[in-house]
């Protein structure tokens, strides 16, 4: 050991970040939890194509903790690995596992790279969140709402497909009630949900309210669509949980026109199917809330339909099995939707809380009501098709 | 229920529930005498209970209920599995035709006030086209062809048959949510203690859960407050079963539906897990109850939400996994002492 020449890079197999006089903050931390020094450098000053890996990944920190001249890697690859040798990294199996401690100092660095220099507070968050979710300790609501992965993640992957491929414009988003029960009434286009799911992203983002849609029974019926559904706040479209979620003062949406609308054929593009047997006039009769009509322009394009394959679709149970210009044809790729251009509107609120208390059960009242809200759709969806100029424009 | 207290007669008490609630009862001041009746005695602590040897299949019952002089029933015996009892014949044979008997003995005894029967929320089945909340006046969405499920529905439906006919009686009937404990073995509480719990790939079942004391409260409360009707018994709020493992910190092994159908008769041979068709499409499609009415109607509020029972239940299961949480935990740790110390050395 040649003191006088040596200004090691390395710690010495002491844990620290290579000045060799004092260990930092973090090293002198792991030192006192883990009390055992002498493997964790074995693996990383380990005898042959080691080093070079060793050492390098020492280096980035190193800048940060003062700015030493760095050694060549020679006089590196001698110190360590003296005092300690070669056998402890024989005693260790390759499928042993890296030590905690290592593991921390890899991920404190990386943090320091990834979060920058306020990384702490910014990571510390980050644990916790991670940790609520990995020990189950957050909340879903009784129709299995899971707020918090709603908003951290499924709303977060769809911004950019609205924002960025769709390219969605809200019109009229004061309209929808900031607080309390209110039914947002669509039309349902585009061969998959996919109006849906952009409408929760915009209402989301322009009102700060969830929508809760409400799902056909298929919906809960498909592995990873049904659990996904329930967790982005959907249920079943059905009276007693429209009307239990009205009650609630929760934002439900819900296309009427169904399967019939979504998997229309192209040519039918932005024409109105029959608005269900308006059970959705019902739920908000009872429960007094305002329907807000929503007319979405450009999910018709997504997918055209331009053919469906009947036998096959009841032989998998499903409502019909679209053909587009590009799906079978192209395989995977004919599954990307075309970029058309959206346009989103919601219409004025339709009160429904000055009809008398019987209201719901008058079927002439309720099947007036669904034809003024349907009539509304209609001609705002005309009015929107004019406004936008192109497809893709 | 004159000055001399009252006589319960429990059905069912050589199963650990049914004992601790015959027990507990026993102890209650306003009880005189507490009869426990089965066809295989009970092991344990019985406490003050009195034990009758009798097969509630038989019209011995109505000797024993009209010598005593009975003035409150509660009945449960109703199995969930066939477990040591024999077959499905057998478990169908103790269900239904033992109720039939039983609710025939009530019928003829005078004495006879109150009549509480434990039924389960399995009655509402579960299925894509359930609501999210079951109240007590919806149906099941698919009525139940066999297993567990329809001997409820039967039971259920003569216990509302009783309840025409004899409407001096206060019937209650308590539709419970899979109860759970430390020491309760049910269908829901062995599938939960497996090492790696199997669930069905694709699918988030929503669960809710009774904790056992919340279930022996219950029916006490039933018995002294004699409120008739049907109620649901759950705890409050519900978790999803992926929540429910995380929480129990076991490992998931996701099998599609139809696979778990086969790795449960090969567990039922093992005496390890059992799953009931009714059992299969409650870990798919989940189910929730909606209990205002247990606590506007009924009186009664649980001391246990699913979240709390759950937990109580882990208390006594050791973890086989939680390997990613015990990492999340020690970085957490190691980053607490960093903020803690000044900043300094970082410099």
């Amino acid at each position: 050991m040649d003191d006088a020449e040596i200004i090691p890079i390395g710690t010495r197999g002491r844990p620290g970040r290579g000045t060799g006089q004092r260990p930092s903050a973090a090293a002198r931390s792991l030192a006192g939890k883990s009390g055992k020094p002498a493997p964790k450098p074995a693996p990383k000053s380990g005898p042959q194509p080691g080093p070079t890996s060793g050492p390098q990944s020492a280096e980035p920190s190193e800048p940060i903790a003062s700015p030493q001249p760095v050694e060549p890697v020679e006089q590196e690859q001698v110190e360590p690995a003296a005092p300690y040798g070669p056998a402890t990294t024989h005693e260790r199996s390759p499928l042993g596992g890296i030590p905690a401690g290592d593991w921390v100092a890899a991920f404190d660095t990386a943090a320091r790279e990834v979060f920058g220099e306020e990384w702490e507070p910014q990571l510390a968050r980050l644990l916790a969140f991670l940790r609520r979710r990995v020990s189950g300790d957050y909340v879903v609501d009784e129709y299995g709402f899971d707020a918090e992965l709603t908003q951290r993640f499924f709303l977060a992957v769809l911004r950019p497909i609205a924002e960025k491929w769709f390219r969605v414009e809200v019109f009229g988003a004061e309209n929808i009630p900031a607080t309390g029960g209110a039914l947002v009434v669509s039309n349902h286009s585009g061969t998959v949900p996919v109006d849906g799911l952009m409408t929760m992203v915009s209402i989301h983002d322009h009102t700060g309210r969830a929508l809760r849609p409400l799902g056909a029974d298929l919906v809960f019926k498909l592995p990873f669509v049904s659990s996904l559904a329930r967790k982005a706040g959907a249920t079943l479209a059905c009276a007693e949980d429209a009307e239990r979620m009205l009650r609630g003062g929760e934002l439900v949406g819900v296309w009427p026109e169904g399967f019939k609308g979504i998997g229309k054929p192209y040519s039918d593009r932005y024409k109105l199917q029959r608005f269900g047997r308006g059970g959705f006039v019902s739920a908000a009769l009872r429960t007094g809330v305002p329907i807000v009509p929503l007319s979405v322009v450009g999910a018709e394009e997504i997918y055209p339909l331009v053919g469906n394959i009947p036998s096959l679709a009841r032989a998998l149970g499903l409502p019909y099995l679209p053909i587009t210009p590009f799906f079978p044809l192209l395989g995977p790729l004919g599954l990307i939707p075309l970029p058309s251009k959206w346009l989103l509107e919601f219409g004025e609120p339709i009160r429904t809380d000055e009809f008398e208390p019987g209201a719901a059960d008058d079927p002439m009242l309720v099947f007036n009501v669904t034809d003024q809200v349907r009539e509304t759709i209609q001609q705002t969806l005309y009015a929107l098709l004019m406004k936008r100029s192109s497809v893709f424009a | 229920m004159g000055a001399a207290g009252r006589v319960v007669l429990v059905t069912g008490v050589s199963r650990d529930l049914g004992r601790k609630f015959a027990r507990a009862a026993a102890e209650h001041p306003r009880v005189a005498r507490v009869i426990g009746v089965d066809v295989v005695p009970p092991r344990g602590d019985v406490g003050g209970m009195s034990f009758v040897r009798a097969d509630i299949r038989n019209p011995v019952i109505a000797k024993v209920i009209a010598k005593e002089d009975v003035d409150t029933v509660v009945h449960m015996s109703v199995i969930s599995t066939p477990g040591s009892t024999g077959g499905r014949n057998m478990m169908k044979e103790l269900n239904v035709i033992g109720t039939m008997q039983l609710l025939a003995a009530c019928q003829k005894a005078p004495s006879v006030q109150n009549l509480v029967v434990k039924s389960t929320t399995t009655v509402y089945g579960a299925s894509n086209r359930d609501p999210a909340m079951f109240t007590e006046d919806m149906e099941p969405r698919r009525a139940p062809r066999s297993g567990y499920a329809k001997d409820v529905a039967e039971i259920e439906g003569y216990v509302r048959g009783f309840a025409r006919r004899r409407p001096d009686v206060n019937v209650t009937l308590l539709r419970c949510a899979n109860v759970i404990g430390p020491s309760v073995v049910s269908p829901l509480a062995s599938y939960l203690r497996m090492p790696a719990i199997p669930t069905v790939l694709g699918f988030d079942p929503r669960l809710q859960v009774l904790h056992e004391r919340d279930l022996l409260g219950v029916l006490g409360h039933a018995v002294s407050a004699g409120r008739p009707g049907t109620y649901n018994i759950a705890g409050d709020g519900v978790l999803t079963l992926s929540q429910i493992v995380r929480r129990l910190q076991r490992p998931t092994v996701p099998l599609p539906g139809f696979a778990l159908g086969g790795l449960g008769g090969a567990l039922r041979s093992a005496r390890i897990a059992d799953f009931s068709p009714e059992m299969r499409s409650l870990l798919t499609y989940g189910r929730g109850v909606d209990t205002t009415r247990m606590k506007d109607e009924l009186g009664f509020t649980p001391r246990y939400t699913t979240a709390e029972a759950l937990d109580d239940f882990a208390a006594n299961v050791v973890p086989t996994g939680g390997r990613t949480d015990r990492l999340l935990a020690r970085l957490e740790e190691r980053l607490a002492e960093r903020t803690a110390l000044p900043e300094a050395p970082r410099g």
